[in-house]
């Protein structure tokens, strides 16, 4: 309760609000300058004579007669063909979190209702794969998934994506059961159903939050990643993240720089809007293990 | 729960870690022994009317067929890991007997390519964590100290840069910082030389990608922070008020020791991230002048003619035992406290 003890100087709310918007402003200015430069032709974005031109929008008024142009999008979307890398997308993400929570509700279950010596090590061994950079995963993949013929294809990066995210799952998932009563488990247990039956149709009907939250989580790697789907994927099924990459262009071929910036307003958007959604099961999933163990 | 209920239970998930995270561990230790085969070289005598010349050419049917064979390579034992682009001590040695001082060895070492991204990784994990850190807590406890009602947007705002793809996060900036963008072009500007690019000096670009970490991660701490915040018992603040602690001590002596077992945990997190950095690296173009160990591993993976197996599962495995080295304290501390609470 607050009982008005704690009085703050005026000047010290002004230092305060004056931090917190320059902050904002660093951490939120570069999407917005993104969002507003890919409306412009490169000319104006990447502008060598005046930056001011960004601003003005004074080449693509020359080259389209607008202000605004969605020229980078059509171009990305259709002649880039980013709406395959989209659809690509959409099946890896979905899939990837579906297994993935069914993967993880059943381990981390059984996990926090195990009293037994293993259930930890378990826990510990799952930290020490958290750990692994995935690129050292990766190299041990390659070989073994040329050799037996499914490099390439989406069924095995959708494997390897729910395997990698697996360990996190399991943590989270596990203090979220903890928070659940044994009792309840108990009691059905006594009334006689299964194990299955009571993680079934009592344990999962009170952890929708820790279920959603964790979703939430494996959401965001199988579709942020880069790293596995750029080295696990023949370019006719890449992801959106990889998709960015190979616009940027290499030494061999020029890449199309707008593109990669109207493919990056496009691959971040999705991602904002949910955010703005579940900001709070967000913020929960990742104090949820820091702060109650 | 009895064991064989357990096993059930966790048998997918076990069986998933092991497949796709516990062998390929193992594969990459014994892909690392190995080496991809040389071409097999053979002579070949060419006669023309001027004569015949004797000439060493590739055997690409018999190269390919031994590659078919073994596709794993040739056993190279820890030739792998002590040749010149690994822990390469052949030059290591050379280095020390031939060198002056002690600063021009280390200078040398330095620009071996694994030695060169081992100081690389490591300095972008000893900055950028206590920089995290410290810019999350002050963070944290500066939106703490505002009103409620206008919190959710401006936490909506600061969580931003942690959700976005690496990859994307650094184009986004690298996209401003160009000398064609638009904090490039002020950059120049400002500092009177219209030739200044952030991507042609090593410093340069060594700051951006730590900036780009530090504004990266920052949120993660935030977040962290913010909740154990929240979990801050008011008594001893309002006691320590009365007692006429000052704002900084109060700080220090009552909000720092609550939370400090959270503070572990967001160290080792962002360690443990920030080790393994690599997609920055990729986002900057930052190739030339900033090499980290996970970026090695994918050089030699995305090879032109053949793919470094070999090479990279011996950089790889080196990664692992860095990380264990990490990891170690904490696993250790933890053990302790298992047995002693057993």
């Amino acid at each position: 309760m607050d009982y008005g003890l704690d009085k703050k100087s005026n000047s010290l709310k002004t230092f305060n609000t004056i931090f917190i918007v320059i902050w904002l402003l660093i951490a939120c200015f570069p999407f917005i300058w993104t969002f507003w430069g890919s409306f412009k032709v490169r000319a104006d974005f990447f502008s060598r004579a005046d930056w001011w031109y960004a601003i003005t929008a004074f080449n693509t008024l020359i080259e389209t007669g607008v202000r605004f142009t969605t020229e980078a999008y059509s171009g990305a979307w259709f002649e880039g063909e980013f709406w395959k890398a989209s659809r690509n997308t959409i099946i890896v993400t979905v899939s990837v979190v579906s297994i993935s929570l069914f993967l993880g509700t059943l381990g981390a279950y059984a996990l926090s209702r195990s009293t037994k010596n293993y259930a930890f090590w378990i826990l510990i061994i799952a930290l020490i794969f958290r750990a692994m950079p995935h690129i050292t995963l990766v190299s041990g993949y390659l070989f073994p998934f040329f050799q037996l013929q499914i490099w390439g294809i989406l069924p095995t990066t959708i494997v390897v994506l729910v395997a990698i995210n697996q360990p996190f799952t399991l943590w989270l998932l596990y203090s979220f059961f903890k928070t659940v009563p044994k009792e309840l488990d108990e009691s059905a247990l006594i009334d006689g159903c299964s194990y299955f039956q009571t993680f079934r149709h009592i344990i999962m009907p009170v952890m929708w939050p820790g279920v959603i939250t964790a979703g939430l989580f494996s959401l965001m790697l199988a579709y942020n990643d880069f790293t596995v789907t750029a080295l696990l994927l023949n370019q006719e099924n890449h992801t959106m993240v990889p998709k960015i990459q190979s616009y940027l262009g290499t030494n061999q071929h020029e890449g199309n720089l707008m593109w990669a910036v109207s493919s990056v307003v496009s691959a971040t958007a999705p991602l904002f809007i949910l955010v703005m959604f579940f900001q709070r099961q967000i913020i929960s999933g990742l104090t949820a293990g820091a702060v109650k163990g | 729960m009895p064991n064989k209920n357990f096993f059930w239970f966790f048998l997918p998930a076990g069986l998933a870690m092991i497949l796709f995270i516990g062998l390929p561990i193992i594969s990459t230790g014994i892909q690392s022994f190995y080496a991809q085969h040389d071409q097999i070289l053979i002579n070949v005598k060419k006669c023309d009317p001027f004569g015949c010349k004797e000439s060493v050419v590739v055997d690409q049917e018999a190269t390919s067929k031994i590659r078919e064979e073994k596709p794993l390579g040739k056993f190279n034992g820890f030739k792998t890991y002590i040749d010149r682009n690994h822990l390469a001590t052949d030059q290591v040695s050379e280095f020390w007997e031939e060198s002056k001082s002690f600063g021009e060895f280390i200078g040398k070492v330095g620009n071996l390519p694994f030695y060169k991204a081992l100081v690389f990784t490591l300095t972008y994990c000893i900055i950028v964590t206590p920089c995290v850190l410290l810019l999350g807590f002050v963070i944290a406890l500066s939106l703490n100290a505002i009103s409620r009602k206008i919190r959710g947007p401006l936490i909506f705002g600061t969580i931003l840069p942690m959700i976005v793809t690496p990859l994307v996060g650094s184009l986004v900036l690298f996209w401003m910082i160009d000398a064609e963008g638009i904090i490039g072009a002020n950059l120049q500007i400002l500092m009177d030389d219209p030739y200044l690019s952030v991507k042609s000096s090593k410093s340069l670009t060594w700051i951006t990608i730590i900036i780009y970490g530090i504004w990266h991660h920052s949120p993660f701490a935030f977040v962290v922070f913010y909740a154990a915040l929240q979990t801050v018992p008011q008594e001893p603040l309002e006691a320590s008020i009365i007692d006429g602690a000052s704002r900084l001590q109060r700080v220090i002596h009552i909000v720092l020791p609550h939370i400090y077992p959270v503070v572990t945990f967001v160290a080792l997190i962002s360690l443990m991230d920030n080790f393994r950095v690599f997609e920055p690296i990729i986002g900057f173009s930052a190739e030339g002048s900033a090499q980290s160990l996970s970026w090695l591993i994918y050089d030699n993976l995305v090879n032109e003619e053949v793919i470094l197996f070999g090479s990279a599962a011996a950089t790889s495995i080196m990664t692992i035992i860095g990380i264990s080295i990490i990891l170690a304290p904490v696993l250790i501390r933890t053990w302790r406290e298992f047995r002693t609470n057993r």
